[in-house]
């Protein structure tokens, strides 16, 4: 019966291939700690969908989220409901380059459009990008080549490095190493989640380096941050990273964090004015202050639009999406916007340095420019 | 005195142990993908053949618990060997399913040889932290291979090939596939708990003393039956690798390990088709509960609760009380 | 390698040890009693951290919400006890593990659906805010000194408790012949109600103890049992002065592990190499040490049966 009916109703309304919605189905971590993050990509992302009114390109838009719980296995069932149950036109996601690492396939495999709001690790954007696949965020190691470029601009002579022992961190150590020709006193590997710094913090006080590149996402950042203050280093060593000191931190670092540097496409306090549009509607309805994962789902939202909007709602057209997604023709909360070969974005690098704000919060804000129109290192390997 | 006192094998009838209630529990999984097809459920096939595959160790990690009284807390350190063998083998450029198979069963037969003759030195709650320690250790092992993916893991792009076939590729012939070996698992498992053999490993768990004045060295008997754990949870990685197309560390974690001993568990351990209604149950279960709700553990954490405290035997085991066939 | 980080790693060792031990310290006591695995220990320490948070939000003062958290944990341990665990006493150690993983996934959820999964902050209180100049460019904070010394006293008060009074005595009694200890007439069942209570205090006391140091998160606890575990079966289950001893070994041999197997590992092979391996290598010292005592001497260090 249910066949019928189905047959029925494909039967009345195929005579145009106009889609009657566009479904997204958003992918992020809601489980343990790093949940922070994920609930930053949907508030984003859930933002820019009602500032369009709850369409996409003119089309009624339905959002369903998925709990990846930071677990491969666990997205890629989920990411298959998606796909197979939900029939979604998008999948936007995931926060960490491993569980877009085991999503990848299915997706684009599928046909799929698959947009991360921040996971960009080097395979993809060098020797197994796809056409499918787009960026709204960067390619994991650019962050950390803004800084060891400014490092080694600054002068620094020593540099003592700390990352979590997995993928990201050691594209980060790489990056870092990429840019920066100074003497690297120590390179260190902690385990993943981590918590008590004591050991490490006593190795960089005695090695004499006088600034400190660090990747500690997360709960590692609250914790390193607040020990490494406590034992009096804030002062002594310049304080180099990505994603250890932002929004998603801040909140609980506070003081111990002032002065850190950290560096990104984007800072809350971005002199543009839908930048500033977005940040005052973000702190209205949430109550925080958005960090670049919300910005970069916002923006996620913003490039969907465009696209569907572009090809007039038929999503039948694959290579058409794709042509309209690769234009980019929306305005981004960053300003400048285009996308590379490898579909991962062409824009400028900050370096940002923590401050507070009038009413007492805590954020990143814009120190200088390091790179204008930067492009990812990889993207010479993609063969698109 | 005259005459052999014949031990009589564990009653086959019944949800427990029963062979027609597993033969019909199969033949209701064969069926399944044309009734997927035909309701357009085709997504549950996925989940079903994340049970099936979880089923196959969890069936082995029951020689191990419900036969053999040792439990291990590290038995999905085999379940990501049998992965990773089968995803660095793909990654450079071995495709055929029969070699890929070979190293599989060879390298999880070795670790459990090595890491067994170790640990059933033990008993207890020192047979089960040191399971996991070794299951952690193995873990530390993968997480830090940064060629092949380290932490993050590594995609399939090349998936096997049975004599240039793509039987293990696509959607059906993987089905099926995976299928065919739970049900050669099972048939193979539960000839040997009603074996001499089984019977010897049972009758160790319910008193090591007495088997050992018999003669019997109780020893070699379960380290054989930990070999043999070993492999099938090494193949069960394998088909892990196949149908998720990519490999990670996270399967070797020790909540994984906890993952299998709660199917085992709450199937009904030590009976012949416990350890498959419980891997459905759990990947079933999970699946329904987060649907409908993000919070789906302040359920499910309670659930198991009640179940290890008022059932006995299991979810088998209470549907038998509950048919009256114990 | 200098000789002042030498030092300071072993201080730091002995920190991380001390804390170890707190939470060793409940735990083998239930299991060495009770014969009973909880592992929801773990989460216990969590929602001790969660407490003192929640409790300093209300008070403002550090020591007040510390006294409120202990006892706030015992009497949830006790609840826990009353409706679930003490079901389990008799069962087998696959149920109670069973049982005890299903509260874990039940408090992790239910933290985080009352507070939020965000990483919370407690702040040590003032007279313990500040450092100590230990070196030229280093400061140790006050805190941890602070949490040594407390770690040690306890150690000192349980020891004193278990060797030295009756109830002691009878915890002693109970953890090797429980049947007799009940036909004596001791209410057997009241006294692992008692040690249950107790077991829970020490963890959730560890956990707010913990709190300023570690911030406060679901999952906290979840890794730190596992490291728990290894240390009561090194030292020995139901002994409180080998969960000391084991406690102290662990700690220093993760501490001073982390720090120097990757250089070490420098001198043997390549720069990159020492990198990837060096930190795998690390993180297993601990199973390793476990893994051999298990070979040599499985009853572990000060088995409970010939002291406490």
């Amino acid at each position: 019966m249910k066949k019928v009916v189905t047959a029925l109703s494909a039967l009345l309304f195929s005579t145009a291939a106009y889609a009657q919605e566009i479904k997204v189905g958003l992918m992020v971590t809601l489980s343990g700690p790093p949940a922070v993050l994920g609930r930053q990509v949907e508030d984003g992302f859930k933002l820019g969908l009602e500032t369009l009114g709850g369409k996409l390109g003119g089309v009624d838009a339905t959002l369903i989220v998925a709990d990846t719980e930071l677990k491969p296995d666990v997205a890629l069932t989920r990411v298959k409901g998606l796909l197979e149950r939900d029939k979604v036109d998008f999948v936007v996601g995931t926060v960490f380059s491993n569980v877009l690492a085991a999503i990848f396939k299915p997706v684009v495999q599928s046909e799929t459009f698959l947009i991360s709001p921040n996971a960009g690790p080097s395979t993809i954007a060098g020797e197994n990008c796809n056409p499918f696949f787009f960026s709204t965020s960067y390619q994991n190691n650019q962050n950390f080549e803004v800084l060891g470029h400014y490092a080694q601009e600054q002068g620094f002579e020593n540099v003592f490095m700390m990352v979590p022992n997995y993928q990201a961190g050691r594209d980060a150590a790489a990056g870092f190493k990429s840019n920066y020709t100074g003497n690297v006193v120590e390179e260190l590997y902690t385990p993943l989640g981590h918590k008590d710094f004591s050991a490490e913090i006593a190795q960089m006080a005695t090695s004499g380096a006088d600034a400190l590149f660090t990747f500690m996402p997360g709960g590692m950042g609250v914790n390193f941050v607040k020990q490494y203050h406590a034992a009096g280093l804030a002062d002594k060593m310049t304080f180099l990273s990505a994603f250890t000191v932002d929004e998603a931190t801040l909140p609980a670092q506070k003081e111990a964090a002032l002065g850190f540097f950290g560096a990104t496409t984007w800072a809350p306090n971005l002199d543009l004015p839908q930048s500033k549009a977005f940040v005052a509607a973000f702190e209205a309805k949430y109550g925080y202050i958005p960090g670049g994962f919300a910005m970069q789902a916002y923006d996620a939202v913003l490039l969907i639009d465009s696209a569907v909007r572009a090809v007039g709602g038929d999503m039948s057209d694959k290579a058409a999406v794709q042509a309209a997604l690769e234009a980019a023709d929306f305005e981004s909360l960053r300003g400048k916007f285009s996308y590379n070969n490898n579909h991962f974005p062409i824009q400028d690098f900050y370096l940002l340095k923590v401050a507070q704000r009038e009413d007492g919060k805590f954020q990143t804000e814009i120190a200088e420019k390091v790179f204008e129109d930067y492009s990812d290192s990889f993207a010479a390997e993609c063969k698109m | 005195m005259t005459g052999v006192v014949q031990i009589r094998p564990v009653s086959e009838r019944g949800i427990s142990n029963g062979i027609w209630f597993g033969i019909l529990l199969f033949a209701l999984l064969a069926l399944s993908p044309t009734l997927a097809q035909w309701t357009g459920e085709t997504y549950l096939l996925t989940l079903i053949m994340k049970a099936m595959i979880l089923a196959t160790a969890a069936l082995s990690l029951d020689l191990l618990i419900g036969r053999g009284g040792m439990v291990s807390f590290g038995h999905a350190a085999f379940l990501g060997l049998g992965a990773y063998v089968t995803g660095i083998a793909l990654t450079e450029g071995i495709s055929d399913v029969i070699t890929i198979l070979a190293m599989v069963i060879a390298t999880s037969g070795l670790f459990a040889l090595i890491t067994g003759a170790i640990s059933i030195r033990t008993s207890g709650v020192h047979f089960i932290m040191i399971t996991l320690a070794f299951g952690q250790m193995l873990f530390f092992t993968f997480s830090s291979l940064s060629k092949y993916g380290g932490d993050d893991g590594i995609s399939l792009w090349d998936l096997p090939e049975l004599f240039g076939t793509r039987v293990f590729q696509s959607g059906h012939g993987l089905y099926y596939s995976i299928l065919i070996i739970l049900i050669l698992t099972w048939v193979f498992l539960g000839r040997l708990a009603d074996s001499r053999f089984g019977r010897v490993l049972r009758a160790a768990k319910e008193n090591e003393l007495r088997v050992a004045t018999m003669g019997y060295r109780v020893y070699h008997y379960r380290l054989i039956a930990y070999v043999i754990a070993g492999m099938i949870a090494g193949v069960a990685g394998f088909l892990f690798a196949c149908q998720a197309e990519f490999v990670s560390p996270a399967t070797a974690t020790w909540p994984r390990s906890g993952d299998l001993i709660i199917m085992v568990v709450i199937g009904g351990m030590g009976t012949r088709n416990g350890a498959v209604l419980g891997a459905l149950f759990l990947v079933l279960t999970e699946e329904i509960l987060s649907s409908y709700t993000r919070d789906w553990r302040l359920i499910f954490g309670p659930m198991l609760v009640l179940i290890v405290l008022f059932t006995k035997g299991g979810l088998t085991g209470f549907l038998d009380l509950a048919l009256g066939r114990k | 390698m200098s000789m002042t980080l030498l030092l300071i790693q072993i201080l730091n060792g002995l920190q991380y040890g001390i804390l170890l031990f707190l939470i060793a310290a409940g735990l083998t006591l239930i299991f060495g009693v009770m014969g009973f695995i909880n592992l929801a220990h773990g989460v216990q320490y969590m929602i001790g951290a969660y407490l003192i948070f929640m409790y300093h939000q209300l008070t403002g003062s550090f020591f007040i919400s510390l006294a409120l958290a202990a006892a706030t944990a015992m009497v949830l341990g006790l609840i826990l006890e009353y409706l679930i665990f003490r079901h389990l006493y008799d069962r087998d150690h696959l149920d109670q593990v069973l049982a005890t993983f299903g509260v874990i996934l039940f408090m992790n959820e239910a933290v985080k659906v009352i507070w939020g999964p965000a990483t919370l902050i407690v702040p040590p209180p003032d007279i313990l805010a500040g450092s100590f100049q230990l070196t030229e460019g280093l400061l140790y904070p006050t805190y941890r000194i602070a949490l040594i010394g407390v770690g040690i006293a306890v150690a000192i008060g349980l020891y004193l408790l278990v060797t030295k009074t009756r109830i002691g005595m009878l915890v002693r009694a109970g953890a090797t012949h429980p049947e007799i200890v009940s036909a004596l007439g001791i209410n057997i069942r009241g006294l692992f109600t008692i040690v249950f209570g107790f077991g829970a205090m020490l963890a959730g006391f560890s956990g707010a103890m913990a709190a300023p140091i570690f911030s406060v998160e679901p999952g906290m606890g979840d890794n730190l049992l596992i490291v728990t575990f290894v240390v009561i079966i090194i030292g020995g289950v139901g002994s409180i002065r080998g969960a000391f001893v084991a406690a102290i070994m662990v700690g220093l041999i993760d501490t001073l592990g982390r720090s120097f197997a990757t250089n070490l590992l420098k001198l043997v092979v390549d720069p990159s190499a020492a990198n990837q391996i060096g930190p795998a290598l690390a993180s297993m010292l601990i199973y390793v040490l476990m893994a051999a005592i298990l070979f040599f001497r499985p009853e572990g260090l000060f088995p409970a049966t010939k002291s406490a």
